[in-house]
């Protein structure tokens, strides 16, 4: 793949993590999930399945007809007086955006929330050459002051208390306040106002592109999204190519879909539509406009018939909020800016098997992401086929896992599936295991079979069925 | 005429459950169904599907529908993960057209879940049995969201005799078994098998039931790790255990 990374440790990641990192993240996520199941009772379970169903339609339409609805939108941008970038790779993404600060002498960066730019790595890119970059969300200015990136792609500062927040900024900001939401915002509020002020640039992200208008939209709840893209002089916006859609009809149906599966609103606080720069000389905004389609190995899973639903993604985090490893183990465990079920499928897709091979094998398959999905993505039969992927190999990418498992799970399949050699094998475990067999349990096994013993007992092996059906029927013939 | 079932055992009951099977015979004979056992049944494939492995997979489903492609009637098993890879997969694993394909899915149209084939085909809710103790239900992965059976097993439940079913609070949260999941990311899987341990010992219940080898294996290696009094059944168990005892 196009970047080299270093490989994710799913599981060292997650016995990193401090031990009320499940509990706090559990309190946040079942309350966006307590609002969320709120609202689509009172929308009915039979209209919501068909919201669904035409969300997943229109994306699905969107991105089989990818090219048409990108040159569209194009087209409209240009015809807005905006300008379109191209951008392959996260590398060239960043390279358009730096090309443009220094062409205007930018020093500072306000920045709305954008799962792209976490892609990209833009800060860093960005700080690299100088230029201070603010991130203006209140959750992603938390994580910044921090100094690490978003642990949830919608709520970035979810699995921080109140306490711990204003410890931050008292040690950060030196600012003392209560440990109360309204306070905490308001000191980030005050101190966020300046930046926008004085920043030469402003950059979002994007959560649809409507082609037929070239219109960007984001959704957000807190008024930063406007001033980073009103106030400053400049506005870049970053767009993945999976973003667009063809027109304002489709809009209505998705932004239904990602309010109430988001953050359990019917709609946002706001929801803003830029169509380029001002037309004339009254209209008010940046004088420039920018946007930067981002690819990003996006049309390569474009490629992949079995896998290219992961580009209906609308970014609502549900299936992290529901997930049982992403309740377990928190965001940042995934080792990239994309975490939970969805993240599994962008990341070792665009980072490939090589950095992100361990990702696919994250879930239990439980299924629970499937269900949640506003656009019914089959995230759990993705999953199957990126594991295929990894150990087998496909016509996207060659098998990363050891030969050695693909041998073994050969030799497994012959003796599981040739009935004489599986019985035989069943009698000889169940000789073999009578030293470690205590009550019908074995407390301890040999690896790799003592990561399942260290938690648990392993049940003792009694393939009695077979001989039991087979006295029975000689007990019964005559 | 009697109605068949074919018995598919699974390799995982095959090997840890052999009450659960027994019990299912009996149970199955009572009710008046004719119960046969395909003896070259072997593994449906699973866990090579599940870890990736679609080449041995396929083998796999091969020679399992080798077996059970000749039978006839309703193909059961006490396992709703397994019924859930036969039905569901088993289809994707054969190029459309093929006569393979054609098999699978003929196949899985009559292959069906225990408390699938006796509520849905059988119509079936009260099965006759005693079981005077507090109960509480975990409801399977693959056999909620694959197979869509969320109400079966407990209206089977109940309709036993003297049988208090309390619910669980994280009825539908994943036990954290995923089968290869629990020896990869072994830390995480026995997070998730410690709380899903604790919300069953807050209900109070004696016996948690579910419905799938993997996930028993897994709840009861917990409960008994956890030194618990609380007893993991599967749901054959109880319509099968008449004398009153878990």
């Amino acid at each position: 793949m196009s970047q080299t990374t270093a490989p994710i440790d799913f599981r060292a990641n997650a016995q990193r993590i401090p031990p009320k990192m499940a509990a706090s993240v559990q309190k946040a996520t079942a309350k966006f999930l307590g609002n969320r199941a709120a609202l689509v009772e009172a929308l009915g379970n039979d209209l919501w399945q068909t919201l669904r169903q035409a969300g997943h339609d229109l994306r699905l339409h969107a991105i089989t007809h990818l090219d048409h609805y990108l040159e569209q939108a194009e087209r409209a941008v240009t015809a807005a007086g905006g300008h379109v970038h191209w951008a392959p790779d996260a590398a060239e993404a960043n390279r358009i955006v730096l090309t443009i600060a220094r062409r205007h002498g930018v020093k500072k960066v306000v920045k709305s929330k954008s799962m792209a730019t976490e892609e990209t790595g833009l800060n860093h890119a960005m700080e690299a050459e100088g230029i201070q970059v603010i991130e203006t969300d209140l959750g992603e200015y938390i994580v910044q002051l921090l100094g690490v990136g978003p642990a949830h792609i919608v709520v970035p500062a979810f699995h921080l208390s109140k306490e711990e927040i204003a410890d931050l900024f008292r040690e950060k900001l030196g600012v003392v306040a209560d440990a109360e939401a309204e306070r905490l915002t308001q000191v980030a509020r005050v101190k966020l106002r300046e930046e926008f002020l004085t920043a030469g640039l402003g950059i979002s992200g994007g959560n649809f592109l409507i082609a037929e208008t070239g219109t960007v939209v984001t959704v957000t709840n807190e008024g930063n999204g406007r001033m980073c893209t009103t106030i400053p002089p400049v506005h870049v916006a970053i767009v993945g190519i999976d973003k667009v859609v063809p027109d304002w009809e489709s809009l209505t149906v998705l932004l239904k879909l990602l309010a109430r599966s988001a953050t359990g609103q019917k709609i946002t606080c706001y929801t803003s539509f830029i169509s380029g720069p001002p037309r004339s000389p009254s209209e008010t905004g940046p004088r420039e406009f920018h946007l930067v389609l981002l690819d990003n190995g996006r049309s390569r899973i474009l490629g992949s018939p079995e896998t290219r639903e992961t580009l209906l993604c609308i970014r609502c985090g549900a299936c992290l909020n529901i997930c049982p490893v992403f309740n377990t183990v928190g965001g940042y465990t995934y080792g990239y800016p994309i975490s939970g079920p969805t993240g599994m499928l962008f990341a070792s897709q665009i980072l490939g098997m090589q950095a992100a091979g361990g990702l696919p094998f994250a879930s239990t398959l439980c299924g629970a992401c499937n269900d949640i999905c506003p656009v019914k993505i089959p995230i759990t039969d993705i999953l199957l086929h990126l594991r295929h992927r990894v150990v087998e190999g496909d016509e996207q990418e060659g098998a990363v896992a050891p030969a050695i498992l693909r041998a073994g799970a050969k030799a497994g399949s012959v003796a599981l599936r040739t009935p004489w050699l599986y019985r035989l094998g069943s009698t000889m475990l169940k000789w073999l295991q009578a030293p470690l067999a205590r009550d019908g349990w074995i407390s301890t096994l040999p690896p790799p079979l003592n990561r399942w013993t260290m938690a648990r007992p392993f049940p003792a092996f009694a393939p009695d069925f077979r001989g039991w059906w087979r006295s029975r029927g000689r007990g019964r013939q005559p | 005429m009697a109605i068949q079932a074919q018995l598919f055992i699974t390799c995982l009951a095959e090997q840890f459950f052999p009450g659960v099977l027994q019990g299912m015979v009996g149970l199955l004979e009572r009710l008046g169904v004719q119960v046969a056992f395909p003896e070259e049944q072997t593994c449906c494939g699973q866990p090579f599907f599940n870890s990736g492995y679609q080449t041995e997979a396929r083998e796999l489903a091969r020679k399992w529908l080798e077996t059970f492609g000749r039978t006839h009637g309703f193909i059961v098993s006490p396992s709703g993960s397994c019924v859930d890879m036969v039905c569901h997969h088993y289809p994707h694993l054969f190029p459309p057209g093929t006569p393979e394909h054609r098999l699978a899915e003929e196949t899985a149209a009559r292959t069906f879940e225990l408390t699938q084939f006796l509520v849905r085909q059988l119509k079936m809710t009260d099965v006759g049995a005693r079981f005077p103790h507090k109960v509480t239900y975990h409801a399977s992965c693959h056999l909620l969201r694959g197979l869509g059976v969320r109400e079966e097993p407990k209206a089977l439940l109940q309709n036993v005799r003297g049988l208090e079913l309390v619910p669980l609070s994280t009825e539908e949260t994943c036990c954290g078994f995923g089968g290869t999941f629990s020896v990869i990311y072994p830390e995480v899987s026995q997070a998730m098998m410690e709380a899903k341990v604790q919300s069953i010992e807050a209900t109070g219940a004696e016996v948690v039931v579910a419905c799938d080898a993997g996930c028993l294996m897994n709840i009861a290696g917990g409960l008994r790790k956890a030194n618990s009094t609380v007893k993991a059944m599967h749901l054959i168990d109880v319509l099968t255990a008449d004398r009153g005892t878990p």
